[in-house]
């Protein structure tokens, strides 16, 4: 049944989520979660969180090297064969294959991101032998056959297509080619139709080849499952893996800066974005750059930009500041919509805030607040069933932030100052932004 | 521990769910779960959009986004600010049914949670001032959700078709043209007949214990004075369904033409024993996912649609809708993915369905419910939601083993009962280059 909710939820959809970058619980936790290294005698490591308290299992891993992978002129492929783990592998044939998945009750995903490719598998615990021998296969010996190659296909392109005229489809693609020039960053995930016409099955084989590998690969596991259980389950699923992976390396970069990109359509709201520099998760400014844009834009409810755009002036349902860190570009995106006739009124006003960041940086009061949320809700975001658990573990494997990363976050956000915040806002929020305006033109310009 | 039980049980090491009633009619729902250091604290209204007087569609909605505009205790930001501060989640939605206010907090600020819901439960402040904008907010949000997304437009069109009577028909956010009216004594007006703590449901989830939360109830809650008794919430009902009824949107945004085709169905609240549960297991079999008839025969055998399925939702108040759908893929044309689907849906009313089927959908709902025990926030949801639309927590505990008893000619007969070709409402969204009549777009 439709609903409808005071804050709007996923209104932005930046390149990929910073999930790792949060803090743990301020408070004492009653239940401590305890994360044990699991190493199988195969060199495969896991991040293990044991609890019993619900009969389920769950994984998840992560192979480095995501769309960014795809060969020029074949763009699509690898999310393409993301796709096609769970349509058949070893001497199952797809029917074969979903049907043993659906008996043996357990979820499998696979998902293609820019920088990497991630697989996931929940399963009641009685049945996690049957269904983490099928992962075994998929990971280790995925067929590609032809039917469900040209099937999955043709959804990808019908879901291309049906995006052609949409204006926000549109526009990301727009977007992301004035952002990032000749950058894979710049392409689209799924490809286009031309290049998908272009894979064959051989393609599959040889980028499944060059990219599962032992050394390229995190994992983390939560739920009902032992140490020692899991150490022969790393060695069954992930054992057969060569050793390392073969990646193509991808330049660094940052987003084009001071442009501005129309993207006209006759809508009854007006989407605006601006993205800034940012700094990236490996840089020692990182955290300071993090509570600047928590105060800016990215806490719900109490930012700035909330204030001033929403709460004051009712001029937009929602809007947001977002850090966004790949691990080749970093950018600091802010999204909004409102009526084309007020559009103008809110661009100018949402400049002026970053103006006024740049220029008079934060207060203590405020960089306080910013930081017992931003620590405190660390468990909250991302420790709050078995499937965040295992995603934030795995991210902050990717992002080689080490198994103490948790306890060790909450220090390093405890000693940022309003002088790291004012030097940080200055060096990023000086510059003039990259804007797109979807919709009809504007009607008027208060610079 | 059979799936049944796994589905139902308490985690282990924990109590059993508690349910109880506040002296001043709140009822409440404790579910123990201490894996994290977090509670989620909920508390449904029972009123939603359906419950609105005619005209003021959306006035339920609204009220949701003013309830944060502070009280004669606390004014407006007090209560963002506090759970800010703790790295806590708030948010609030609003249903046909329902209206409900949730916090994900640390246990040790459970209480504080607590007064500032029960404050604003009668305690509300609304001026002028803070309405103006916060109806443009609403108009916003009606623009970014709806007016921007055909297929949200068409969705709200079928609606209006598929109900002819009841308030369902109507968008929980409200035609612009009456939320462009709605006003101060809207809001108040609704906020005192509909918030008081015998027209609410608190539920709480995470690390805390029922002696706890049921002393902290008492203490803030429980001092709420009881409101006026509410009378039962009869809405208009739905005349009988006899026609079959067509709604078309054509828009310059679509590229690729869907179709979908809805009936009015029966919710738990409304049906004899194991007619919902069977109609659960109807469009799980019928629709739900890839091994499904529908997606099997559409997008895997015949390689006619890229996606197609169903979906329902049994918990609602007053009836519930049924839908199938479906798009074509490459040359396919929109005609032939109805036909099939219509094929399949007369397949189980002419044969029915196996055994062996039945026992995997079964096996999937089931499956869907010891998943939810993860987390924490769903368990809470479920529980509210059920409870809202006149479930009780017994009825969900006895959920997975009812689903259990549902025998193939039970699915059969719900599918001849209620899936009446000549009494459904289909629905395409179509490109503009093939403009048809009756093209409402704008």
């Amino acid at each position: 049944m439709t609903m409808f909710n005071r804050l709007p939820i996923g209104a932005t959809k930046p390149l990929l989520v910073v999930l790792v970058l949060l803090g743990l619980a301020a408070t004492p936790a009653r239940a401590a979660m305890a994360i044990q290294e699991v190493k199988g005698s195969s060199g495969i490591k896991a991040w293990l969180v044991e609890d019993y308290s619900v009969p389920i299992v769950t994984i998840r891993f992560a192979f480095r090297g995501g769309s960014t992978q795809d060969p020029s002129g074949n763009e699509g492929l690898v999310n393409l064969m993301t796709q096609l783990f769970d349509e058949g592998a070893g001497d199952l044939d797809s029917e074969a294959f979903q049907e043993r998945l659906d008996d043996a009750g357990a979820d499998m995903r696979f998902d293609a991101e820019r920088d990497a490719l991630y697989g996931s598998m929940r399963v009641v615990a009685d049945q996690k032998d049957v269904a983490f021998d099928l992962l075994r296969l998929a990971v280790e010996q995925p067929r590609f056959d032809q039917a469900p190659v040209d099937r999955i296909r043709a959804q990808i392109v019908s879901g291309i297509m049906a995006e052609a005229k949409d204006p926000e489809a549109v526009a990301q693609v727009a977007w992301r080619k004035a952002l990032y020039g000749d950058h894979p960053y710049s392409r689209r995930n799924e490809g286009t139709e031309q290049t998908l016409a272009a894979v064959a099955t051989s393609d599959l084989k040889a980028l499944h080849k060059r990219l599962f590998a032992r050394s390229n690969l995190a994992i983390a596991v939560a739920g009902a499952i032992d140490a020692s259980a899991l150490k022969r389950d790393l060695d069954r699923i992930f054992g057969g893996l060569p050793a390392e992976p073969s990646l193509m390396p991808i330049a660094d970069t940052a987003p084009k800066l001071a442009q501005e990109i129309r993207v006209p359509y006759d809508l009854p709201q007006s989407r605006l974005r601006l993205a800034y520099s940012a700094i990236s998760d490996k840089e020692p400014q990182f955290f300071a750059a993090y509570l600047m844009n928590h105060i800016l834009g990215g806490g719900a409810f109490t930012s700035r930009l909330w204030n001033e755009v929403r709460e004051k002036r009712g001029l937009a349902y929602g809007i947001r500041s977002s850090l966004v860190n790949n691990d080749h570009a970093s950018a600091l995106v802010i999204d909004t919509g409102t009526r084309p006739d007020r559009a103008a009124e809110t661009l100018s006003l949402i400049r002026a805030e970053a103006r006024r960041m740049a220029a008079e940086g934060v207060n203590q009061e405020e960089l306080e607040a910013a930081k017992k949320n931003v620590i405190g809700g660390y468990a909250i975001d991302n420790l709050n069933s078995s499937s965040a658990i295992a995603n934030t573990l795995v991210g902050i494997q990717m992002k080689d932030l080490g198994i103490d990363y948790i306890a060790r976050r909450k220090q390093l956000i405890e000693a940022v100052t309003v002088e790291d915040v004012r030097s940080v806002a200055r060096q990023l929020l000086s510059a003039d932004p990259a804007v797109m305006i979807v919709g009809p033109p504007l009607k008027e310009r208060k610079e | 521990m059979t799936w049944e039980a796994a589905a139902v049980e308490p985690p282990r090491g924990e109590s059993e769910i508690g349910n109880f009633l506040l002296s001043n009619g709140m009822e409440v729902v404790i579910i123990p779960d201490h894996r994290t250091p977090t509670v989620t604290h909920m508390v449904w209204y029972k009123v939603g959009n359906a419950d609105e007087p005619p005209g003021k569609s959306g006035i339920a909605h609204f009220l949701e986004h003013l309830m944060f505009k502070g009280t004669k205790n606390h004014p407006a930001g007090e209560f963002d600010a506090k759970i800010s501060e703790i790295g806590g989640q708030q948010n609030a939605f609003t249903g046909s049914d329902y209206t409900a206010y949730y916090q994900t907090v640390t246990p040790e600020a459970l209480e504080s949670m607590m007064e500032f819901e029960a404050d604003r439960m009668r305690h509300l402040v609304l001026t002028d001032a803070v309405i103006a904008p916060e109806r443009d907010v609403i108009l916003e949000e009606r623009r970014s959700r709806v007016e921007d997304n055909p297929e949200a437009l068409l969705d709200e069109e079928m609606r209006a078709t598929l109900y002819q009577n009841h308030p369902y028909r109507i968008p929980v956010i409200g035609w612009m043209h009456e939320m462009e009216q709605l006003n101060r004594g809207d809001a108040v007006a609704f906020y005192d007949r509909y918030y008081a703590p015998n027209n609410a449901i608190l539920v709480v989830a995470g690390d805390v214990d029922a002696a706890t939360v049921s002393w902290l109830a008492e203490k803030t809650y429980g001092a709420v004075p009881r409101g006026r008794d509410l009378p039962p919430r009869v809405r208009p009902q739905e005349p009988e369904q006899n026609t079959k009824r067509t709604v078309v949107l054509t828009d310059a945004r679509v590229t690729l033409p869907s179709f979908q085709k809805s009936w009015v169905v029966p919710s738990y609240r409304i049906t004899e024993p194991g007619e919902a549960e069977a109609l659960e297991l109807l469009s799980e079999i019928l629709g739900g996912g890839t091994r499904s008839r529908i997606y099997q025969e559409l997008v895997v055998n015949q390689g006619i649609a890229s996606g197609a399925g169903a979906y329902l939702d049994g918990r609602s108040l007053d009836p519930s809708s049924f839908t199938v759908y479906g798009s074509p893929r490459g040359e396919a044309k929109i005609e032939a993915v109805e036909d099939a689907i219509d094929a399949e849906v007369r397949k189980i009313i002419d044969a029915g369905v196996t055994d062996v089927e039945l026992e995997k959908a079964k096996n999937r709902l089931v499956r869907s419910m010891i998943f939810a025990r993860d987390s924490q926030a769903g368990m809470a949801h479920i529980y509210g939601k059920a409870l809202a639309t006149g479930s009780t927590a017994y009825d969900l505990k006895q959920w997975p083993l009812r689903v259990r008893t549902v025998t193939a000619k039970d699915v059969q007969a719900v599918a001849k009962k209620h899936l009446n070709p000549d009494r459904s409402v289909a629905g395409y969204l179509l490109p503009r280059e093939s403009a048809t009549s009756g093209d409402k777009s704008q």
